[in-house]
């Protein structure tokens, strides 16, 4: 088929094929080269924009990487003599910075993760980092990056613009942090990239798609990206694992504008490339334990969503192995959102009451938290005891935030006697 | 690069005030380092005037230039490669003190 496909189709598609591959390579070599973010960022996007012109007409070059590297660097040194007529002392300032390969200072010495870890510093907050990350590393344009989080182009450009500026001003480094900081920091990354994926998943908007793709794909292309750089970091494997064996249910999740409980999902509808791969992934990290690294959240949560996938039909889920990963999550993490998500694979082993206690105990805590009326519901029906599950069920209805969630809460509030 | 540390203390939860010995063996460890440029412990807010004289005749206000619950208590000048230096010895000297730090980079 490809052969029959116009030369401009195919040089459009080369660019696009590049722009996933190469962009962070591209901006965090040229960050390293030039020592700024905004220098890199223009002269990176300048670069892909001549692809887009002289690709259909001039052929897509041998090696694409190297044609926009020194496209790119044209660029830059462009910006920087156009600069340093307007501000001499600047250009001294650049100039200081380091042409030559860098020194290895980091575990791993690679110049996309070096920005990763620049873009998600801890100096910075949470929604600068999520936007940066995604328009620096993952190179989504800033209407892109609008559009995913609801919000407005020039909000989200300004929030890039001050972060860039900030990393410049209070002297964030650029570098892979050394090995006694790397837990700590890699954790701070693998916070943005859950929050993207998050997002996506469950959308919060009331005016948004309820599941969206866009996010959730590119949180998992990051992910891939660092288990690619950190390849024996667990809790990067985690996270990898827990993504796609979260995202592999996706097709079966949202039903005629519903979103569909795991019990109720068409399992022959689930992703099996995505499951096998999270399956992988979480025998790789079991066969680490086993030798004595002990897992973190990301690999217990992946775990736990390996048993459900590995479960054929919900009466065949191993809920006695579902608790006891709940369990130790609970000694890592006590807090009340993980027992009450204990509490649900509780009732599933040793029935509704059990689960029920539980889960009013955590009243005090999560009252304001849709998810924890919604499991009172559910169990309140379970137990035949309607009249409080339809309390619960408005409950948890005005609670959450999103439209697919409310449909289906709504739909089994109905359903009561 | 340069960084102004400065020492926030809280009026309704006032840190303790026993810190004077480790204060000042931190600031030798900062200048064995050779990231200390200067250290000071301010008085009281009650103690300070603030003076305007933007207008036709100077103006003097008895009291701080803004009245919180979190106050300047003492201000450092370090020294420092990077910002992730600085916020290592930052964590250090926000136990050392007993108080909140925030660092701030010079121009």
């Amino acid at each position: 088929m490809s052969d029959l496909l116009p030369a401009a189709d195919d040089a459009a598609a080369a660019v696009a094929r590049a722009h996933r591959a190469e962009w962070a390579r591209l901006v965090g070599s040229l960050t390293r080269r030039f020592g700024d973010l905004d220098v890199a960022e223009e002269a990176a996007a300048e670069a892909f924009a001549a692809a887009v012109v002289r690709w259909p007409t001039d052929g897509v070059p041998r090696n694409p990487a190297a044609w926009l590297t020194t496209a790119a660097q044209r660029k830059a040194v462009d910006r920087i003599r156009r600069e340093s007529k307007r501000d001499a002392r600047h250009q001294e300032a650049r100039m200081l910075q380091d042409d030559t390969p860098p020194a290895p200072v980091g575990v791993v010495d690679d110049d996309r993760l070096r920005l990763i870890f620049t873009c998600c510093h801890p100096a910075l907050a949470m929604p600068s980092r999520v936007a940066l990350t995604l328009r620096l590393v993952g190179g989504l344009t800033v209407p892109e990056i609008a559009r995913a989080f609801l919000a407005q182009e020039p909000a989200i450009g300004q929030r890039i613009t001050r972060a860039k500026a900030k990393i410049k001003a209070a002297g964030i480094p650029y570098r892979v942090p050394s090995a006694d900081d790397l837990p700590a920091r890699v954790s701070g990354v693998l916070a943005v990239l859950y929050l993207v994926f998050n997002e996506g998943y469950l959308a919060s908007g009331p005016s948004t798609d309820p599941v969206r793709e866009d996010l959730t794909a590119e949180a998992i292309r990051l992910a891939r990206l660092l288990h690619g750089l950190l390849p024996d970091d667990g809790e990067v494997t985690g996270l990898l694992a827990l993504m796609l064996l979260t995202d592999a249910r996706r097709a079966a999740r949202v039903r005629e504008g519903e979103l569909v409980a795991l019990d109720e999902q068409d399992r022959a509808t689930w992703d099996r490339a995505m499951v096998a791969e999270g399956h992988r992934l979480v025998r790789e990290r079991l066969v680490a334990a086993a030798s004595g690294a002990p897992p973190g959240e990301y690999q217990i949560l992946a775990a736990i969503n390996a048993v459900h996938t590995s479960a054929r039909d919900v009466r065949d889920t191993d809920w006695a192995q579902v608790v006891a990963l709940y369990d130790q999550l609970v000694r890592l993490d006590p807090s009340p959102v993980v027992a009450l998500n204990r509490a649900i694979a509780v009732a599933e082993l040793d029935g509704p009451e059990v689960g029920l206690a539980i889960v009013d105990r955590l009243g005090p805590d999560l009252d304001a938290y849709h998810a924890f009326h919604a499991t009172r519901a559910d169990l309140l029906r379970r137990l035949g005891r309607d009249t409080e599950a339809r309390a619960a069920y408005d409950r948890a209805v005005a609670l959450t935030g999103n439209a697919a969630e409310a449909a289906a809460l709504t739909r089994r509030r109905d359903r009561l006697t | 690069m340069q960084y102004l540390v400065s020492v926030i203390d809280d009026k309704v939860d006032p840190g303790r005030d026993d810190r004077e010995p480790l204060i000042s063996a931190f600031n030798e460890r900062l200048i064995a380092a050779g990231h200390w440029v200067f250290a000071g412990g301010l008085a009281d807010t009650d103690a300070a005037t603030v003076v305007d004289n933007r207008g036709e005749r100077p103006l003097l206000t008895d009291g701080p230039f803004v009245e919180s619950k979190e106050f300047l208590a003492g201000v450092w000048i370090w020294e420092a490669p990077d910002l992730d230096v600085a916020l290592e010895l930052a964590t250090e000297a926000s136990k050392v003190c007993d108080r909140k730090i925030e660092v701030r980079p010079f121009l």
